[in-house]
């Protein structure tokens, strides 16, 4: 019985840890640490994105960072249309920027689930390391697009003045914000929980272990997974807009192949497949950022020690190590 | 219900089938019988659209089904126990019962009532069940996708006697409420009692058609194709 509840415990304990430690640095007056939780609650939210796809459905993308950026570059766009009070696009209807966070999230989230099934239609032709190779690819071609686009800042990349707004909420409070990517990242935590356990979960499982089994079976696998890596992609995308808004700041560098590697070792630290890992790994990941990070710049020597050793020694990363075995039931 | 004909089937530039007929009727259980690398497993994954045949038909429930994929197949009612218990091994045993379930007749119920053994482990990861589980398990499975025919691939291979037994028992249950299977096994004993027609496969070719009686009665004939 206790072996059983290891693992809800150790989820309640990294949840609370996460809402508890900014209401803290609040009551601290140490705001630096407010934003650092943000982060932390961003990051993971791309993390359970990617665990969705890489974790359930085998599908190792290494082009996430495409979507993650798209969020942030619809966040930046909408914002710099709403500032100068210019239209998007002007035929053959009128659009322009948007100062509602909503009109943000839902745009994302069309944006990324449009460039997925792209994306993915193609890329799930293949698997293994092609498949690794495609999805990279396609990312680095939506970087250089970002990059030849003068209007939306080029290379130098596009800042927010204003953080976009929510009713009842004051967004531009770090608390409230932190609360809203908090909010957000329990749903996507529930979401994937529910769909991981449902029946289309159980054949996405079945689709990465044996897809021929699968299709003996009656269940077409591709459809399965397009829907898996579409739903990852919008979950993804909709941490990069929260990302880019929280920053007050999209440039190139959100849709670069580090950003998609970074994506892909929360996902491993935090322990592959498992509802919690990205929660883990992005919190590890920031912690060993700010706080070795403040203490030597070749802080990413540590990390690699530490990826090394998870690899190595914790295959079940980081939720693995102190919850034990996935188990169900 | 099952018609297949002069089928034909390479590997890569190799070729393992040389024409294999063979008929199931509605409600009939067929054998497909054999020494091993004969083609038994290869008619079998032709049949499925796992390894399409060059040449020849296949012909279900007057539809031709052997240009088709898998899942098409699989969905017109063809429900395949492949060979060596192949389950899912990260589910558990009810998410692999439930995940691929279709159709009306077979459910969870009646499953379990088939094999109570997976009723009680229910919630076990498949990977840690026995071999006979496993297997169970694999039928169970098919079942749950209802389907017209079911094809059992070498069902009760390498398992503990008393877990054959069980098997066999299962199909013999399954059998009599009329589904139509066809079978590979290598078990006679077990076997001709329960089949109509057999079919034996050589070097590719189906080589002998007739009843599991004229088998049965034929020790010459079990020792030619079947004796080792």
């Amino acid at each position: 019985m206790a072996e059983r509840m290891r693992e809800p415990l150790v989820n309640a304990v990294l949840v609370l840890a996460l809402l508890i430690a900014p209401l803290t640095a609040v009551a601290l007056d140490e705001p630096f640490y407010v934003g650092l939780a943000s982060r932390v609650a961003i990051l993971a939210l791309a993390g359970v994105g990617l665990n969705l796809a890489l974790g359930s459905g085998g599908m190792v993308s290494f082009g996430h960072a495409a979507f993650f950026g798209l969020g942030g570059y619809v966040a930046g766009i909408a914002a710099l249309h709403a500032f100068e009070g210019s239209a998007f696009l002007a035929w053959p209807l009128e659009i322009g920027g948007s100062e509602s966070m909503i009109v943000v999230w839902v745009v994302t989230l069309a944006v990324s689930a449009v460039v997925a099934l792209a994306i993915g239609a193609v890329s799930l032709r293949t698997a293994g390391v092609y498949f690794i190779m495609i999805t990279l690819a396609f990312a680095q071609m939506i970087y250089y697009f970002a990059i030849s686009l003068p209007t939306y800042g080029g290379e130098d990349g596009l800042s927010i003045y204003l953080r976009s707004s929510l009713p009842f909420v004051d967004t531009g409070d770090p608390l409230s914000f932190f609360l809203v990517c908090y909010a957000l990242l329990l749903s996507a935590l529930f979401l994937t929980h529910r769909l991981v356990n449902s029946r289309f979960g159980a054949a996405l499982q079945c689709a990465r272990m044996n897809p021929e089994r699968l299709a003996t079976l009656g269940i077409a696998p591709f459809p399965v997974k397009l829907t898996a890596f579409t739903l990852s992609a919008m979950i993804t995308g909709l941490a990069g807009a929260l990302f880019a808004e929280l920053n007050g700041f999209v440039s190139p560098a959100m849709l670069s192949w580090q950003r998609s590697g970074e994506i892909i070792v929360f996902v491993i630290l935090g322990g592959v497949g498992r509802l919690f890992g990205p929660v883990a790994g992005a919190a590890l990941f920031i912690l060993l950022e700010s706080f070795i990070g403040g203490w030597t710049d070749r802080w990413q020597l540590v990390l690699g020690l530490v990826l090394l050793s998870v690899v190595l020694f914790a295959r079940g990363g980081v939720i693995g190590l102190l919850a034990g075995r996935a188990r169900h039931d | 219900m099952l018609e297949v004909a002069g089928l034909e089937t390479f590997y890569g530039p190799s070729q393992a089938l040389f024409g294999v007929d063979l008929v199931v009727g509605e409600g009939q259980m067929v054998a497909l019988l054999g020494r091993n690398g004969m083609g038994k497993t290869t008619t079998i994954r032709s049949i499925c659209g796992l390894t399409p045949a060059k040449r020849g038909s296949v012909t279900f429930r007057g539809r031709e089904i052997h240009r088709l994929p898998a899942f098409r197949v699989a969905r017109l009612g063809l429900g395949l126990v492949p060979e060596g218990r192949r389950c899912f091994p990260n589910l558990t045993v009810r998410e692999n019962l439930i995940a691929t379930a279709r159709g009306e007749g077979w459910d969870l119920a009646a499953v379990t009532a088939l094999f109570p053994r997976l009723g009680e482990r229910a919630g076990q990861i498949a990977r840690t069940l026995s071999g006979g589980e496993q297997q169970m398990l694999a039928i169970g499975r098919a079942l749950m996708t209802n389907p017209r025919l079911l094809i059992l691939d070498e069902a009760t291979e390498g398992l503990a006697p008393v877990i054959r037994q069980e098997i066999w028992a299962a199909i013999r249950d399954v059998k009599g409420r009329g589904q139509s299977i066809l079978l590979v096994d290598k078990n006679l004993k077990d076997l001709l009692p329960l089949a109509e027609a057999c079919v034996i496969l050589e070097k590719g070719r189906s080589v002998w058609h007739g009843s599991a009686a004229e088998l049965a009665g034929d020790a010459v004939l079990q020792d030619r194709f079947l004796g080792v």
